[in-house]
């Protein structure tokens, strides 16, 4: 089954190997990871979509936990989400075929953002579905190159991640 | 106050109240090594192997329960430390361990002496900080120092680059260690160990399982207390040795590969599992799938990622096993009644444990040739268990771990989870470090014992009484004993030979004896625990003794091979 995670962890060098090795580690699947500053700078936002039963999902959760970099684990299994991707394609477009795309790229509510005699490059962003649905009706078209992000997701409506309050921890003493 | 970073570094060690550290000197190392010359404060005990910086640091820390710490040079001093860094990481083992690294400038060059170190030992590090900027150290030491030691305790790695170590900064030592996303959970959740205590009640056939994290969180008084309050038979896995006493009429001896007869049928018949800082490893567990077959499980630990990783857990407890014991010692204090009827209901199970005791003990035939078990056997009663003793890994691990009855916590070191070869001796170098006065024995193979022997040189130097006793059965014991059941007897690269261990001591200025008989063990053996001075202990055993019981690979712990 496929999950996406999203992690508060601290903005520091090291950090995304650290996550990226626990899932290389211990043979957990990375399907994408989606990482940059928060709106806190020395804090950034990842998003990963791995693949896992319930059972390896709550190992990711738990290891990922564990990491002393790693402020906040939030698995949107059971939380209402949005996500979104975005892709950027340059297609082939001659004078016959710029019509259909500027069509299409509409449709998709799209934007081209670089053109040249032969070309166009589009931005596209939304859920995996639609942006499938877009290669797949600008493939025969001729698609020179492709680059896509894996999704970045946020909790829909009030739901927040938050840090939790600093907590004063004594060397070795336990808090409680 | 202005500082170097090697003045920060050794005011910071102190601060910490460390008092020795295990170090190896390199060229990355020079500032702070100067500005170690005449620190009376910090026992500096240098070593012959970065590897055994780091063993003699773990067995400095289990013996004594406080931080290890090892201090070793850039590039190969760093890459040497892998091993010692892991095998702490497998047991849970409160480590600081400081590599120096080559200039900032030069980092990521391939410069001369260069590695790695923070990348190559991520995955077997609790943390790992390089240090950047001098400004940074002291509080980079703090933390290390705080996450080593709480919570799940483990090794954490500070990389220091050399002009970090020269450069200049004001000083002043961090009271705390605040870190924002690092709060483990000490006390466990009432309301779960109610329905703990409640399932307990209702269980006619219960276990303890437990294992290091007993002697972790030091609650081996707790732990005798609540099984006998409540008559419950008492398991330990190889990192739980004497969390209760070896010769308690509860205890039940090891589980797992090798463990007793009454300790794996216990567990396979029983309807209730009481894990206490144990983390199911598969040599305890044997075929999971048929691990304790009838039993609801509850499982207490600090470390959530233990809970249901290999067995599937009824009731998780997350806390410190000490605390969560406290907490379930005070409701049994408060229905005193219920605990004690309790205690009669299970009479019939005790003494079913008890006949499995009688009829299958651990057990090994006498003849002509001398035998390892009887060795260890006659280490137990001349030191009266009052011995920190330290094993390498293999037969003679096992060995130690059946038939030295081990008394008290902290007094078996060895290397359960990573099962590190060449543990044993420095580890001993560590706890005899700890404590200099104790009787501090390591209990070897001869293949073990060749791969940290150049450390006999560091126990002559420092004036370390360890006593080596080598079972000698000229071969890699345990894997010959896979290769004769398992293998048609094809004993490939297990036959060794060895040096005359006697002579070797000697060389080195340490004492050398020999035993080949068994009426010379006592006499010998007495001789070495009197003398004052590192003695190898060179005993010619019988070769093709095995390890028994013996639960193969991959079957359940009811599938026992007896003698």
């Amino acid at each position: 089954m496929r999950h996406t995670i999203s992690l508060l962890v601290e903005n520091e060098f090291g950090v995304l190997s650290r996550i990226a090795g626990l899932f290389s580690g211990r043979g957990f699947n990375i399907e994408s990871l989606c990482v940059a500053e928060s709106l806190d700078p020395t804090v950034s936002t990842m998003t990963i979509v791995t693949t896992g039963n319930d059972a390896i999902l709550e190992q990711i959760l738990k290891q990922l936990n564990k990491l002393i970099n790693v402020i906040k684990v939030v698995d949107f299994k059971d939380i209402d989400y949005v996500s979104r991707q975005m892709v950027l394609v340059k297609v082939n477009a001659e004078e016959k075929t710029r019509p259909e795309i500027l069509r299409m790229v509409e449709i998709f509510r799209g934007k081209i953002i670089d053109v040249s005699s032969r070309s166009y490059t589009i931005m596209i962003t939304g859920d995996e579905d639609k942006l499938k649905a877009f290669i797949s009706l600008i493939k025969p078209l001729g698609i020179k190159e492709l680059v896509r992000t894996g999704p970045i997701a946020m909790a829909r409506g009030e739901r927040l991640m938050k840090i939790k309050e600093k907590t004063d921890i004594k060397g070795g003493e336990s808090n409680g | 106050m202005k500082r170097t970073g090697a003045q920060i570094f050794v005011e910071s060690l102190k601060a910490e109240g460390i008092d020795t550290i295990f170090c190896y000197p390199g060229g990355a190392t020079l500032n702070i090594t100067d500005a170690l010359t005449d620190i009376s404060q910090i026992n500096q005990v240098v070593v012959r192997h970065e590897q055994a910086a780091v063993h003699a640091a773990d067995g400095y820390a289990r013996a004594s329960g406080r931080v290890g710490v090892a201090l070793v040079t850039s590039g190969p001093g760093a890459t040497n430390t892998v091993t010692g860094i892991a095998t702490a990481c497998m047991d849970s083992i409160p480590m600081v361990v400081f590599s120096c690294q080559v200039n900032t400038m030069l980092i990521g060059n391939d410069a001369f002496q260069e590695a790695d170190i923070v990348g190559i030992t991520r995955p077997c590090t609790k943390h790992s900080y390089l240090v950047r900027d001098v400004k940074d150290l002291a509080k980079i030491i703090k933390e290390a120092f705080h996450i080593a030691a709480s919570g799940r305790p483990g090794p954490v790695l500070v990389d220091i680059p050399k002009d970090v170590s020269s450069a200049v900064a004001d000083f002043k030592y961090p009271e705390k260690a605040v870190i924002r996303s690092y709060q483990p959970t000490y006390v466990g959740h009432l309301g779960q160990i109610k329905k703990a205590m409640r399932l307990m009640l209702h269980s006619k056939r219960p276990v303890l399982y437990t294992g290091g994290g007993v002697i972790l969180s030091n609650a081996s008084q707790e732990l005798t207390r609540f099984a006998e309050t409540l008559s419950i038979p008492v398991t330990n896995t190889l990192m739980g040795l004497g969390g209760i006493p070896g010769n308690h009429p509860l205890f039940l001896g090891m589980l797992g590969m090798h463990g007793t007869y009454a300790a794996n049928m216990a567990i396979t018949e029983s309807d209730l599992i009481i894990a206490m800082g144990a983390r199911f490893d598969d040599r305890a567990t044997g075929k999971t799938d048929e691990f304790a077959p009838h039993a609801k499980i509850i499982h207490v630990d600090i470390d959530p990622t233990s809970i249901s990783k290999n067995i599937k857990v009824d009731i998780p407890i997350v806390g410190d096993t000490r605390n969560v014991l406290t907490q379930m010692l005070k409701i049994i204090e408060e229905e005193k009644e219920t605990y004690r009827q309790y205690h009669k209901d299970i009479a019939e199970w005790i003494d079913k444990i008890n006949q499995w005791k009688k009829d299958y003990p651990l057990t090994y035939q006498r003849n002509d040739i001398l035998k390892p078990q009887h060795v260890i056997e006659r280490i137990f009663e001349l030191t009266k268990g009052k011995a920190i003793i330290t094993t390498e890994v293999g037969q003679n691990q096992m060995w130690t771990a059946q038939f030295f009855k081990f008394l008290k916590p902290r007094t078996c070191l060895t290397s359960g989870g990573l099962g590190t070869m060449g543990y044993g001796f420095p580890a001993a170098i560590g706890a005899q470090v700890a404590f200099p006065k104790s009787l501090v024995v390591d209990i070897a193979g001869d293949g073990s014992i060749q791969m940290n022997i150049q450390e006999l040189a560091t126990a002559v130097q420092y004036d370390l009484p360890v006593k080596v006793v080598i079972l000698n059965n000229g071969f890699l014991g345990m894997v010959r004993q896979w290769q004769q059941l398992f293998y048609e007897k094809r004993y490939t690269w297990t036959h060794l030979h060895s040096p005359d261990f006697v002579k070797v001591a000697e060389a080195y200025g340490a004492v050398g004896l020999r035993i080949e008989k068994e009426a010379d063990v006592d006499k010998v053996l007495k001789q070495a625990f009197k003398n004052k001075r590192p003695t190898f202990i060179d005993v010619h055993v019988s070769p093709e003794e095995c390890v028994y019981p013996m639960v193969p690979a991959g079957a359940s712990l009811k599938e026992m091979l007896l003698v």
